[in-house]
């Protein structure tokens, strides 16, 4: 989660763009939930406060859904990414689409496909490009360049294969309503 | 070269270039990647001459570097929190021997109630410990005041704290300008000590002082603080001649033309202070903003200066003297001693609450229209704690306060009393 942010900020950086990027630093304990924020701009970021309202959320782990309200301040207008294989009517959030109606909302199978290729079901760098792919916010090199970086030799290639493979996935799937 | 990273990366990074000697650590959240970091450069030799201890403890950690300073090493440490107060002895003793010492304090909370986040309590618990307190407001500025606290603790022979809000900045990636090896020599030369244990040429330090010297050794050191007030702003302006850019310095002003209404505060808060006075701005409010980056020595006269035409200071601090209220807006009244202005303490932030750029424009304008209590808390939730004292007051075996209060509020804790 927090490596996700912190991609998000980098490919930003890297796109010339001007971008935060912090944990909401919860109990350091194995399994509990975690939240991270990502500010993205073109102009300085002072704020140093906790995202409230996102444009943007990406949801890692699909079964916080029933655990705490992980919509809370997402914009009318937002843009929701889940990794998840279930399609949104599958998720029980079928009445929450209805009251959010300009909401778009994508579900992705992020874990699987890292797993596939990393044996690992770690959704981080799937969901990355997923919003780059999504939002273009990010261009799809900037995204690779940063996850390079973060995962130096053979583990960062494999983790581009993956990006690479999320972008084309997200792209070729239309918005679930 | 600009890069993209955590702050802690930065902080660890602009200390290697300052091609410490000794450095002596124990981890401990949220400063433990600055010191993981350090270690691992130490260890791939990427800093010269340069020993990292592990040592057992913080108070390990100070007594290391006061030995490694007083024999003309140039010494490192950061901690935090119940590191900070551990070392507490230390901490005196390396002040009141002048050792030029540089420490990180990733600012957090001190317990009880235990509470890992950030606030200001545990470098205000030793603000008059005798070490210089540059608090840093972004990333950038907390690598760049690292580089000009080298410089001047070896000047002044004055050991520095530079605080960082823990988490917030620690843990904050953004784009930072790392200068490279040869501007930072350009600015820091090499320590030369003002005392050195030197077996060739023995002499004692730390010596015992009775009633008949104390006063004026202690006066010597207060007397240090008085130069650091004209240390600090030369310094930060040789960095910025060298650099490029404006960092540090005893104080800065933010929108402050015409302003009737000023905010006050140390630390990474003075971003969101700036968003907020942009907003009351284009609303029409006249207000502005001081980030006070020295607090100790803590700059009364330029602060006077810099407050005298405003009718409001409004010192927005995340610490609390419990018994008095504001720590900081005690030492502004002081200031500002004789002037009409007037100025409100508002509490905000402990324990890792978040200040938010909403909060500061109702307070604001709270302030000026109504006027505050004093102290202010902002956001304080009075429904819970008037339910935690009316149950004091119906029981003498009423439990203990932190787990009630999260029971209260329906959040984990003791058993039911």
């Amino acid at each position: 989660m927090v490596t996700a942010a912190e991609l998000l900020a980098s490919a930003a950086f890297r796109d010339g763009k001007v971008a935060q990027a912090f944990p909401s630093f919860g109990s350091e304990r194995m399994g509990a939930p975690v939240t991270a924020f990502c500010r993205i701009s073109t102009i300085s970021i002072r704020s140093r406060e906790p995202v409230g309202h996102p444009n943007v959320l990406l949801i890692l782990d699909s079964t916080l859904l029933h655990q705490m309200d992980v919509f809370r301040g997402l914009s009318d207008q937002g843009i929701v990414l889940m990794n998840s294989t279930r399609k949104v009517e599958e998720l029980g959030l079928k009445d929450w689409m209805f009251q959010h109606p300009e909401v778009e909302f994508y579900s992705f199978p992020a874990s699987d496909l890292a797993e596939r290729h990393l044996g690992r079901s770690i959704s981080n760098v799937g969901m990355v490009s997923g919003f780059a792919s999504i939002t273009g916010a990010l261009t799809k090199e900037s995204v690779q360049s940063a996850i390079k970086e973060k995962f130096p030799g053979k583990l960062g290639e494999v983790n581009a294969l993956v990006a690479d493979e999320a972008f084309e996935y997200v792209s070729s799937h239309p918005v679930q309503a | 070269m600009k890069q993209q990273i955590e702050g802690s990366q930065a902080v660890a990074q602009a200390v290697a270039l300052c091609r410490p000697e000794v450095m002596a650590c124990y981890p401990i959240s949220p400063q433990t990647h600055i010191v993981e970091t350090l270690s691992r450069k130490v260890k791939a030799g990427e800093i010269g001459n340069c020993q990292f201890l592990n040592v057992e403890s913080e108070i390990g950690a100070l007594s290391v570097l006061i030995g490694a300073s007083a024999m003309g090493a140039r010494t490192y440490t950061a901690t935090t929190s119940q590191g900070l107060l551990f070392m507490a002895e230390a901490v005196y003793n390396a002040a009141g021997l002048g050792l030029p010492i540089v420490m990180t304090i990733a600012n957090r909370a001190v317990g009880s109630p235990i509470n890992i986040w950030n606030d200001h309590s545990d470098s205000m618990a030793m603000r008059d410990a005798g070490w210089l307190q540059l608090f840093a407001e972004d990333n950038q500025e907390a690598l760049d005041l690292h580089i000009q606290a080298f410089r001047l603790a070896e000047e002044l022979s004055c050991p520095v704290m530079v605080c960082m809000d823990g988490y917030i900045l620690t843990h904050a990636f953004e784009a930072v300008d790392l200068p490279v090896q040869e501007q930072v020599d350009a600015f820091l030369p090499p320590f030369e000590p003002v005392q050195v244990l030197d077996p060739q040429d023995p002499i004692s330090i730390g010596a015992m002082v009775g009633p008949e010297a104390f006063a004026e050794v202690r006066y010597l050191a207060h007397h240090k603080h008085l130069q650091a007030l004209e240390a600090i702003p030369r310094i930060s302006q040789e960095f910025q001649e060298i650099f490029q850019r404006p960092s540090g310095g005893l104080l800065k002003l933010y929108s402050t033309d015409e302003a009737e209404t000023l905010l006050l505060a140390l630390g990474s808060v003075n971003g969101t202070i700036k968003d907020a006075v942009d907003d009351l701005r284009a609303e029409g409010w006249p207000v502005g903003a001081i980030q006070l980056c020295s607090y100790r020595p803590f700059p009364s006269h330029a602060l006077r200066y810099a407050i005298q035409n405003a009718k409001r200071v409004i010192v927005i601090e995340k610490d609390l003297a419990v018994g008095k209220g504001g720590i900081v807006s005690s030492e502004v009244k002081l200031a500002l001693q004789g002037l009409p202005t007037l100025v409100d303490t508002v509490i905000a932030g402990l324990g890792g609450r978040p200040i938010s750029k909403a909060a500061i424009i109702d307070i604001v304008k709270a302030a000026c229209l109504e006027g505050l209590e004093e102290p202010h808390f902002l956001d304080l939730n009075w429904e819970a704690i008037n339910r935690e004292l009316t149950r004091q007051a119906g029981q003498r075996r009423s439990g203990p306060t932190p787990e009630n209060l999260l029971r209260e509020m329906g959040l984990s804790g003791g058993k039911t009393v």
